[in-house]
């Protein structure tokens, strides 16, 4: 159910961490929450986002929901896919239904963040 | 809907039936009641084209009879029940001396001298309590608060009728919209209305509550090759919002008048006296300072309940907002200054700290296709 390429936060984001870059979602049991997914609003490329920070939001039919960065960083790519299919982040939370991708200017803070087993246990 | 989680919550003769079949539940109007099934999404697409079932047995039922039934209803309520014949039904206000608005509510005409008044779940001890004081000293009438007499099952959508007519000799196309018809409904004794509130066509079903689940199976059984889904609390908001329906408590409330809530076409100016009426009739002649209206926001971003508007050098509020699953666009209803509710007006609605531009457009936002 959680890949374990990455790495998993309390607020049910995940980051999988390639060289000094890394990309960001939410996870499936973040996305059935919310339910349907209908706009996203990542953070602006080039903006710093800082671990734990609100770094943009998430609305559903429902509410809207805070975006917590789980790496501290700069802003280098937002999914271009969810400005016309937010409904992705739904579908493929864990694929091509990621949020934004960040320089890391912390790397090691990724270590302090839950494994799969850990986060699996979270939601259980 | 604030609700203590040490609060018991009212359960619908339904309940166990919705967590059985994974609905996600959810606090209501002091209510334990499904918001999703199968996604908001999904369930409000499948009611625009196909049909939905919805469980509304925490709506409240209010019966006033007796031989001074009719003045009593024509004083608590905001408008014309002499219209009623047997068997029709209108939507009216229950209003303070204030003019503002304590519920929105169905009222069906039984029978001669019977009434019942069909109110919202969070308001039904309110409701009955008021009508009870506002009718003390009216002759010759009973009120009674009979909502765990009934429940309802609504089912609305273009194959809505054609689902439920397989299920009963009552011919549902004989019935006017806002009438009603007593009959048998897949063996089960009924109120079948033609009404509801999700701006499709359908029925609601007022039934025995040991009946409820029998029908509500019987109906996804009989409406499966039509594509009936159930449906939760969720779509039946966002359907009724694209629909143009305000919701109590949440569009007015005790603080806004029948006239600025945009409800000035359910109160029957030619009837006699009625609670309200000297402080409508005032508003009416001085003009309104502010007014509910539909609006769709022109730039990316979602306006919600709560969220201030700037509009016209003043600021109003948006009291339901939404991205509408079937029109495809963030919508809501907002109180605005009279100067800026002119439809194609433009304004600003403050969405978590940044200004994004709206524009007023007519608050029925979805009008079925009628054939």
């Amino acid at each position: 159910m959680y890949p374990a390429d990455r790495r998993y936060t309390k607020d049910h984001e995940w980051i999988i961490v390639s060289g000094n870059r890394g990309r960001v979602g939410i996870t499936d049991y973040a996305q059935k929450q919310l339910g349907d997914v209908v706009f996203v609003e990542s953070p602006d490329v080039g903006r710093t986002v800082t671990q734990g920070q609100s770094a943009g939001t998430i609305e559903s039919v429902k509410a809207v929901s805070e975006i917590y960065s789980p790496a501290t960083g700069t802003v280098v790519e937002a999914n271009p896919v969810l400005a016309t299919k937010p409904e992705t982040v739904n579908s493929d939370p864990h694929g091509s239904g990621w949020l934004f991708e960040v320089e890391l200017t912390k790397p090691g803070e990724i270590d302090s963040l839950m494994t799969n087993e850990q986060y699996a246990e979270l939601v259980k | 809907m604030n609700q203590s989680s040490t609060e018991q919550l009212k359960k619908t003769p339904l309940n166990a039936r919705h967590r059985a079949h994974g609905a996600r539940m959810v606090p209501f109007g002091g209510w334990d009641m499904p918001v999703e099934y199968s996604g908001i999404v999904n369930e409000h697409l499948t009611v625009r084209t196909k049909a939905g079932l919805f469980d509304v047995s925490h709506m409240g039922q209010i019966e006033v009879a007796g031989k001074d039934a009719l003045a009593a209803v024509q004083k608590i309520s905001t408008n014309d029940a002499a219209k009623l014949s047997v068997g029709q039904a209108q939507l009216s206000g229950l209003t303070t001396p204030e003019g503002t608005l304590i519920d929105d509510l169905l009222v069906y005409r039984l029978a001669g001298d019977h009434y019942m008044l069909v109110v919202n779940a969070g308001n039904i001890e309110k409701d009955y309590k008021w009508i009870v004081e506002q009718s003390r000293q009216g002759g010759d009438v009973a009120v009674v608060n009979s909502s765990s007499r009934y429940a309802l099952l609504a089912v609305q959508g273009p194959a809505a009728l054609g689902i439920v007519q397989q299920l009963t000799s009552v011919e549902l196309a004989e019935i006017q919209y806002y009438w009603f018809a007593h009959g048998e409904v897949g063996g089960v004794r009924s109120i079948i209305s033609r009404t509801g509130y999700t701006g499709e066509d359908g029925v609601e079903i007022f039934i025995p509550p040991a009946s409820a689940e029998r029908l509500w199976n019987t109906i996804l059984e009989t409406g499966a090759d039509a594509g009936i889904v159930p449906v939760g609390l969720g779509a039946r908001d966002t359907l009724r919002l694209e629909a143009g329906m305000r919701l109590s408590g949440q569009d007015f409330d005790e603080t806004t008048t029948m006239l600025e809530a945009g409800l000035g076409w359910i109160v029957g100016w030619n009837k006699g006296d009625f609670i309200g009426r000297v402080a409508l009739e005032h508003q009416k002649s001085e003009g309104l300072t502010r007014k509910l209206v539909g609006f769709e926001m022109t730039a990316p971003g979602i306006a919600r309940h709560g969220y201030t508007v700037y509009a016209a050098g003043a600021e109003g509020i948006v009291t339901s907002g939404t991205q509408t699953p079937f029109l495809k666009k963030a919508i809501g209803l907002a109180y605005l200054p009279i100067a800026a509710t002119a439809n194609g007006s433009e304004f600003e609605i403050d969405i978590r700290g940044r200004r994004a531009p709206a524009r007023v457009v007519p608050s029925q936002f979805y009008k079925r296709p009628r054939s």
